[in-house]
């Protein structure tokens, strides 16, 4: 199976990432190869195996219901981009 | 001043006990040579003014008593820490600096150490040659133009070259052993659980786990005594007995057994590899291990999966980067277009490249066929090593397949460069512990390392034979400076 | 709107089934967020409730709030659901400015809470409605798009705040039904103190899922999905206005997009949200930072006697026990603050006069001055006071209308107001005679007419003997002395 240039533009899109065709051609030329290496896998049956999502073989832990963290809105906002000293800012979006 | 650079972490904390050397003496020496090493460009941002501070107030009224008292550590630039820069080797954290501190760097402050600075890396850990960094590549001191292996090259190279006595790095895939066998020193990636994850920037979380990066066996028991333990504020640390891993080192390993698993005896493996590894099964005979042959028959699925795996949670581990909070951001005329220019900006080739991979694997209609898939193999690998347990201690084999390689020699080809990791990978994977031990050179005098993969949770035994081995080796980089 | 089972809509020859089901976002009562340990009030200063986690800084971990789970978990159980024991956090990752995460950490395949039901109350019977799951996620901040004209600004308050997304079966059939399963899931949650249900400030919202259908078809429709509305009355006018919508386009021959709309609260119209289309590939995968969630059959049969009585039982035991009509048990259960008023009125006191004076007098004071029952000016204790007075003849009914009206305004006990203005009942006998006497002293003229047999006048005594006492004079003791002294 091959990916092509159209699934490496939707992939970058979804990805929040752009991509120009130049680059695109490169990442479709780079992806291909990866997944060549990849599909080696599809040659294990795996039916029948359950997949692991977790290493640690324990129950989630579970904390109070304690609030410790107060108003930190200084080191919150402090590596913002945008000098605004109570929001966060980004470009209109509109609904 | 050369005297002190030269010695081992356990040998300086004796000095210091003894009032042999201060804290002041130490961190000056590390400092004046970090000034002449510019050149392997190691250092992503140094805070030797706080660290002479900090050296003086430890001599005037530290506590002795300390695990590192009054110790200069540079650690990879991952670990995110209070007030000074943390920028993951990125574009897009290069001005970010944190409010808090990681967990296990808090450990090494807590038991006196002192911090030197932040040691380059492969951009947010992904690479195996420290040449995806933002800030550059960083040089081996074992060689002109050779790559520290990656990701924490900054480490092993800082380490390597003695601009820092011992240092911590992240090993997701082999970026704490790989580099490590690289450079010529000692590489621990603990059992997944041991070292909190709190406060490292997250490549893949199911993978990543923090570990030491030393001179010798010792000082790596030592400094897992300081960072592995448990913490509530990372879900998945696991509250386990650990031992008093530095002051338990025992060389007797006498009946113990050590698998040697044939599918690591990969094609084209080089003979200088396959002669290192006969080397070391021979050595452990003589000190009295059992050999037995094993099979893993799934390694050769590991790091296919391994390449579905960790680009899929990266994806998401990096979907944080957006230009809004933190870091940096390239305006656009709408959210959308700056989102896609601040991350197409920000992140390097190889970071686009994961997150791509990652974003593909988990979308519509291929989840099943890869990322599913690729869980499934990792039971496969999980349950191989299990069952090997049942009839050996720990395993050894060759930490990577090859010797270090020139700067440029393999940035073209992505999969030749992932597969620098095949050893690695699968002890990821299982979330096993291992550790990478040097134990020769290849024709051009470079290290090369060993591997020892134990069982979960059981980092002692893993420290005890590669210590008795360690003993026997009696490795020595001998490194000629020729950066200075 | 007549019966329920008619609402349906017309287009020429044809009849359209309106098929409804919801997602309702429910945020969990409790102190701290879902996976850290930043505060959950409501109305706090912009990005002043934010922890480290909350605002996604690199290396930030999430660690679960066991109480959250236990609020879902009582939740469950309040809707009959099944409770299991396995289940998963997902990752939902799409990218939105008041998302700082990049991803919703969510519950996908494997939710806390299964299958259950919710019981709603329709004028010719009752209707079982089907709960598909329960699960639990996380809130996102708020995006404010009013106060500065170039930016949108984000609010990371809500961010973590956790929430129970309940997903209803496609059982629901009109804008009536609707407001009813709101309010009893409400209701419901409100008893068990897992939501305050308060949907002004946003802690109850749903997704409206409607789709058309023509009367007798099997197959259901193609639905849309209208997101985040956070009034019942916003979501009855969404659901009317959409199955018009779709059945215009039906009638004319087209078909339904399947698509995320947005109710427009201005305009009262549902619109497409394209702005929303390209993101939908949630990419959905088990978040690593988290393990599997366990729970012990301890700690759910620990919570489960926990459980108080819900509206069906309450309801109930009001009918079966205590006589009540189904209707008046209704709208005393419906509201747990009602519920728990009505229950200590009648600890000390008759039960069908206070049945009668809650929903009668106490209800129409409320609604007049728009007051919660927790606000009411009359305690529990002085209503049942009250009560007590007109039972044991101390006051009239009719004076006891007069207390009640001081006690409104003054929230008074009603023995210091009747001691006060002297309206206590004349029940002595004697002192009645005496008054008696004098009517018939002063009437004898009428003492005559009745004599003679104009029994009409009988009232026309009564009415004296009431003016000399200012209407204080017991009635029953009026009559009986009239009639022995008249004959």
């Amino acid at each position: 199976m091959s990916i092509d240039l159209k699934t490496i533009k939707h992939i970058a899109k979804l990805s929040r990432i752009s991509i120009d065709d130049k680059k695109a051609k490169e990442l479709e030329k780079d992806l291909n190869s990866i997944f060549e290496f990849i599909e080696a896998l599809n040659k294990v049956d795996t039916k029948k195996v359950d997949p692991l999502t977790s290493i640690v073989e324990t129950s989630l832990k579970l904390r109070g219901d304690e609030v410790k963290t107060k108003n930190i809105r200084e080191q919150i906002l402090k590596n913002s981009p945008d000098e605004n000293k109570d929001f966060f800012v980004v470009p209109k979006v509109v609904e | 001043m050369s005297d002190i650079i030269n010695l081992t972490l356990s040998a300086l904390i004796n000095k210091i006990k003894k009032k042999e050397l201060s804290s002041q003496e130490i961190t000056n020496a590390y400092i004046a040579r970090a000034e002449k090493s510019k050149d392997l460009n190691t250092y992503i941002t140094t805070d030797f003014e706080n660290a002479i501070e900090k050296a003086k107030k430890f001599d005037e009224k530290g506590n002795f008593d300390y695990k590192l008292p009054g110790i200069p550590i540079a650690v990879k630039d991952l670990f995110c820490t209070n007030n000074l820069k943390t920028t993951a080797g990125s574009k897009i954290l290069s001005n970010f600096i944190p409010s808090y501190e990681s967990t296990v760097t808090q450990h090494l402050w807590d038991e006196g150490a002192i911090l030197l600075g932040k040691l380059n890396c492969d951009e947010f850990a992904m690479g195996s040659s420290n040449e995806t960094s933002f800030f550059g590549n960083v040089e081996s001191p074992v060689g002109k133009k050779v790559v520290p292996g990656g990701s924490s090259g900054g480490s092993a190279s800082a380490l390597a070259a003695k601009l820092t006595p011992t240092t911590i790095g992240t090993d997701t895939g082999g970026s704490i052993r790989q580099p490590a066998s690289f450079t010529g020193t000692v590489g621990l990636k603990p059992t997944y659980g041991s070292c909190s994850r709190y406060g490292i920037v997250a490549f893949a979380s199911s993978l990543d786990q923090a570990g030491p990066m030393t001179q010798d066996v010792s000082d790596a028991a030592l400094m897992l005594d300081v960072i592995s333990k448990y913490d509530t504020k990372d879900s998945t640390s696991v509250n386990f007995k650990r031992g008093d891993y530095f002051k338990s080192l025992s060389s007797n390993i006498k009946g113990k057994k050590i698998g040697i698993p044939k599918e690591y005896r990969v094609d084209g493996m080089a003979k200088e590899i396959e002669s290192l590894w006969q080397d070391g099964i021979t050595l452990l005979k003589k000190l009295g291990a059992k050999i037995i042959d094993i099979s893993l028959p799934h390694t050769k699925y590991a790091l296919p999966a391994y390449y579905i795996v960790a680009p899929a949670e990266a994806s998401s581990n990096l979907a944080r980067y957006d230009g809004v909070k933190y870091g940096y951001r390239s305006e656009g005329e709408n959210l959308i277009s700056m989102y896609e220019n601040t991350r197409s900006e920000g992140f390097g080739d190889e970071v686009k490249r994961r997150i791509m991979i990652g974003t593909y694997v988990l979308s519509s209609g291929y989840y099943d066929a890869y990322y599913l898939k690729a869980q499934k193999i990792r039971r496969l690998i999980k349950n191989d090593f299990d069952e090997a347990y049942k009839s050996v201690d720990a395993i050894l084999t060759p930490s990577t397949p090859s010797s270090a390689f020139k700067i440029g020699d393999k940035t073209d080809d992505p999969v030749s460069m992932y597969l620098n990791d095949i050893f690695t990978v699968p002890v990821n994977l299982s979330g096993l512990p291992a550790i990478s031990i040097p134990a020769g050179k290849d024709k051009n005098n470079y290290p090369l390392g060993l591997q020892l993969i134990g069982k979960a949770f059981e980092e002692q035994n893993l420290l005890d034979i590669s210590y008795s081995m360690e003993k026997e080796l009696s490795f020595k980089n001998n490194l000629q400076d020729w950066w200075i | 709107m007549s019966k329920n089972k008619e609402y349906l809509i017309k287009r020429g020859n044809s009849e359209y089934e309106v098929i409804i089901g919801l997602e309702v976002h429910a945020q969990v009562l409790s102190k701290s967020k879902l996976f850290s340990d930043s505060p959950t009030n409501f109305g706090a200063e912009p990005n002043t409730q934010v922890s480290l986690v909350d605002a996604a800084f690199p290396g930030m971990l999430p660690v679960i709030n066991e109480f959250c789970i236990k609020q879902a978990v009582k939740t469950g159980i309040g809707l009959n659901a099944a409770i299991n024991k396995k289940s998963i956090f997902d990752r939902k990752n799409y990218f939105y400015a008041d998302l700082p995460q990049g991803y919703q950490i969510s519950q996908y395949k494997d939710p806390i809470v299964g299958e259950g039901s919710i019981l709603l109350d329709l004028p010719d019977g009752e209707k079982k409605v089907g709960i598909e799951r329960l699960h639990l996620e996380q809130d996102a901040g708020k995006s404010i798009h009013d106060i500065d004209p170039q930016n949108t600004l984000v609010d990371l308050n809500r961010s973590g705040v956790a929430l129970m997304e309940i997903v209803s079966k496609p059982d629901l059939r009109s804008p009536e039904e609707v407001n009813l399963y709101i309010k009893k899931l409400r209701s419901i949650m409100r008893y068990l103190g897992t939501c305050d249900g308060n949907m002004q400030e946003g802690s109850l919202r749903a997704d409206v899922n409607v789709s058309i259908r023509k009367t007798g078809d099997k197959k259901l429709g193609i639905r849309c999905e209208i997101k985040n509305v956070n009034s019942i009355k916003f979501m009855q006018m969404a659901i009317e206005y959409e199955a018009n919508r779709q059945a215009d386009i039906l009638e004319e021959g087209g078909s339904i997009d399947q698509e995320t709309r947005l109710f427009d609260t201005k305009k009262n119209e549902t619109r497409s949200m394209r702005s929303k289309e390209d993101a939908h590939d949630y990419r959905y995968f088990p978040d690593p930072d988290l393990l599997p969630l366990e729970l012990t059959d301890d700690f759910i049969s620990k919570i489960r006697k926990e459980i108080p009585e819900l509206p069906d039982e309450k309801k109930k035991r009001f009918v079966d026990k205590f006589k009540l009509t189904p209707y008046e048990a209704n709208i005393l259960v419906s509201d747990i603050e009602t519920s728990k008023y009505f229950e200590d009125v009648i600890k000390n006191s008759d039960i069908k006069l206070a049945t009668n004076w809650v929903t009668g007098e106490l209800f129409a004071l409320l609604n007049d001055r728009n007051l919660e029952i927790s606000q009411s000016p009359i305690s529990s204790k002085n209503l049942s006071t009250l009560i007590n007075l007109i039972k044991d003849g101390t006051i009239s009914g009719k004076i006891a209308k007069t207390v009640f009206e001081i006690m409104a305004n003054e929230s008074k006990d009603p023995k210091s107001i009747i001691d006060e203005k002297g309206l206590k009942q004349q029940s002595d006998p004697k002192e009645i005679e005496k008054i008696v006497d004098d009517v018939i002293k002063e009437n004898p003229k009428n003492v005559e007419l009745f004599k003679s047999g104009k029994d009409k006048l009988f009232g026309f005594f009564v009415g004296q003997v009431m003016k000399k006492t200012d209407g204080k004079a017991n009635p029953k003791l009026v009559n009986d002395i009239l009639k022995k002294k008249l004959n």
